[in-house]
């Protein structure tokens, strides 16, 4: 993250966990208030009160959630519901291979902090060569699980406390964040040229799949990479 | 068991082997030079189609244009004057609850 690291000088001051978690603080807000509101879908869906919190610390996945409380909810059907939530969760198999070389540790430490990849927890931990920090990848991830999962509970038991996420726009914090996070990525030209392929094989996919397709589509965009090696 | 804890157990369990995947099979192989290139690049290709995704999808595929555009072109906007991250994303939220206030 530029302006993190800006602050710590390259070297000895590298990044800590504690730096994931402040550098997450912000969009951690955005989370605890859709956790609510996952809680009270859920609720509402007749998910119970357990299920729904199990769910936001195992499958810690906003849009699948959502996904699969909303299919379940308006009778669509369990395999509807898994095979909806799973398509959408591909994603994390390119953004786990981006960040594959980042975790050390045998290999089921590797496994176990693979965990705390989400989209916004892997976006923070991005460095402007491309590669990852290991350590703002898991404070952030472990912030962002701890709010979504304590909205969830939030949303399940106490029901509404919090305003519809949506009115205080903090949907629309998400896509700001992806692209502060790509910002400074993009100065090198072949890297803008995977962004810019990347969003027109997302774009152009949206209308005719599912949601989450055009995301793991769009990964193919980084082969532009593969092309221009010393 | 339930059909609800069937799908808590099913998306879990499919959840946590996807990302799983990725460390596992690169674990301390380095990949081969091209390999590892194009490697550098898929964050930004996936950081362009998550920017693209979020800001534009509709809840059930397609397009839904809303106030989450205005409030991206805010943040845009924000980034162009330098802003912090914080700031950034600020601007973006309020700029969207604004026009949700106003439409």
């Amino acid at each position: 993250m530029k302006r993190l690291t800006d602050t710590h000088p390259p070297g000895p001051g590298r990044p800590t966990y504690l730096d994931g978690v402040r550098a997450a603080a912000p969009i951690g807000v955005a989370a605890l208030a859709f956790g609510v509101s996952f809680g009270v879908l859920a609720r509402s869906a007749g998910m119970g009160r357990v299920a729904p919190i199990l769910m936001s610390a195992t499958t810690f996945a906003g849009s699948a959630q959502f996904a699969a409380v909303s299919i379940l909810g308006a009778g669509g059907g369990l395999v509807t519901a898994i095979v909806a939530a799973v398509l959408l969760n591909l994603r994390y198999g390119p953004i786990g291979l981006s960040a594959a070389t980042t975790f050390e540790g045998p290999w089921w430490w590797r496994v176990i902090t693979a965990q705390l990849i989400v989209d916004e927890s892997w976006a923070i931990a991005q460095r402007d060569d491309g590669r990852l920090d290991r350590h703002l990848l898991v404070g952030a991830g472990l912030l962002l699980l701890v709010c979504w999962t304590l909205g969830t509970a939030v949303g399940v038991f106490a029901g509404d406390l919090i305003a519809d996420p949506e009115s205080l726009g903090l949907d629309a914090a998400f896509p700001a964040l992806f692209l502060a996070l790509l910002w400074p990525q993009v100065r090198e030209r072949s890297r803008l040229l995977a962004a810019l392929g990347g969003a027109a094989i997302a774009l152009a996919l949206m209308p005719f799949t599912g949601p989450g397709i055009p995301i793991v589509a769009a990964s193919l965009a980084c082969l532009v990479g593969a092309r221009r090696t010393p | 068991m339930s059909a609800v804890w069937v799908t808590v157990a099913a998306v879990g369990l499919a959840t946590f082997a996807i990302r799983a995947a990725g460390p596992l099979l690169l674990a301390e192989r380095t990949p081969p030079p091209r390999a590892q290139a194009a490697l550098e690049h898929l964050a930004p290709a996936l950081l362009a189609a998550l920017v693209v995704t979020q800001a534009l999808g509709g809840d059930n595929g397609g397009f839904s244009i809303d106030a989450r555009l205005a409030g991206l072109a805010a943040g845009a906007a924000a980034l162009l004057l330098r802003a912090p991250l914080l700031v950034v994303i600020t601007v973006a939220a309020v700029t969207a609850a604004l026009v949700r206030l106003v439409t």
